[in-house]
């Protein structure tokens, strides 16, 4: 349904405000680096405005903290209302290496909500224009939770009194049970 | 003057060419040492919890959920692809990979959780680490099971019969 209204509303082009909140700059530095011409994303109608009130998308780096908490929200509130959150680089999706220390919130879901995830520290700025095309419907996204499992040896457990014969070699009574 | 300028300026864009990248079109190559996204490989693991340890973001977490099984669970939301725990895994298990094309709308998609089947230990039935060849050789007297075959191995001989003490370890013969 998001993704339909998303296409819906988003047809021509998405005006981006780029909010940090206490990042490191790095992220910051990606995303300066998506709109050079090397990457060139006014040619997707991706632009930079100075304002929340004309922005489609918040791009959030960093995490929440507590000096920048209240203000990133202020921030969210000024956007009209088809708006769409990034969360860009570790610490704005879970936080990233001090998301438990004093001066650090949390992720920047604690804050505001948060559609789109772009992990990596920092992304590449080709995983920013690939997050972006993902939330535009483009592409399937292609990560999905991974569960792994060992092969397991069926270990009988030990009772002595269980045990069969003696010598070198008694034999376990139960051993095909189990 | 503003003429002559513009002109100038006008010399140096074409001579620079067209220097946007293809990249939504054709897929961009990533460097040789790029780390992306870390892949545990199960049947590697040991269950040391080295990668735990040493993770700086805290992304791997180890939990004990029963005797045999140790669950190894990657939050890969705030992974910041440090390398640590591919350097650090005794057995290889983890590789960096070179994924960055992995943002999604979920941030659970990011997680790997392994199962891990640990030996018990025959005395106190709590599970260990297997141990390295070098300790294995230290640990005469201790019994192992023949996990291959499903059979039980009840005594080491590897130790003399009235010798109660190698090295530091008591032998508790029975």
């Amino acid at each position: 349904m998001l993704k339909n209204l998303c296409q819906k509303m988003f047809g021509r082009s998405l005006w981006v405000y780029h909010a940090n909140s206490g990042g490191c700059n790095g992220c910051d530095i990606e995303v300066l680096n998506v709109l050079t011409p090397y990457y060139d994303v006014e040619r997707f109608g991706i632009k930079l405005v100075g304002s929340p009130r004309h922005a489609d998308v918040m791009l959030c780096q960093g995490p929440a903290m507590r000096s920048t908490a209240q203000a990133l929200q202020r921030a969210y509130q000024a956007m009209p209302a088809p708006k769409l959150v990034f969360a860009i680089g570790s610490c704005a999706c879970g936080g990233g290496i001090w998301f438990d220390s004093y001066p650090v919130i949390g992720p920047v879901e604690k804050i505001i909500p948060v559609n789109y995830y772009i992990p990596g520290c920092p992304p590449r700025p080709e995983a920013i224009i690939y997050g972006v095309a993902v939330a535009l419907g483009l592409i399937e996204k292609k990560v999905a939770p991974v569960e792994l499992k060992q092969p397991m040896f069926p270990i009988p457990r030990y009772h002595p009194e269980e045990l069969r014969g003696g010598g070198d070699l008694p034999v376990y009574e139960k051993l095909e049970k189990v | 003057m503003s003429v002559r300028s513009k002109l100038e300026e006008a010399v140096i864009c074409l001579k620079a060419g067209r220097v946007t990248l293809p990249y939504p079109a054709q897929p961009r190559p990533v460097p040789e040492n790029f780390r992306g996204r870390p892949i545990f490989d199960a049947a590697k693991c040991i269950g040391c919890a080295g990668c735990a340890n040493n993770c700086t973001a805290r992304a791997v977490l180890v939990s004990d959920v029963c005797q045999e099984i140790r669950i190894l669970k990657y939050v890969g939301s705030r992974c910041t692809y440090c390398g640590r725990c591919a350097e650090v895994c005794p057995e290889k298990a983890i590789t960096m990979s070179h994924e960055f094309e992995i943002a999604t709308g979920s941030a659970l998609d990011l997680d790997q959780r392994l199962e891990i089947f640990m030996s018990t230990c025959q005395r106190c039935g709590r599970c260990f680490v297997e141990p390295s060849p070098l300790e294995q050789l230290k640990m005469k007297g201790y019994r192992f099971d023949d996990l291959q075959n499903d059979r039980w191995i009840f005594r080491s001989r590897a130790f003399l019969e009235n010798d109660t003490v190698v090295d530091d370890i008591a032998i508790e013969l029975d």
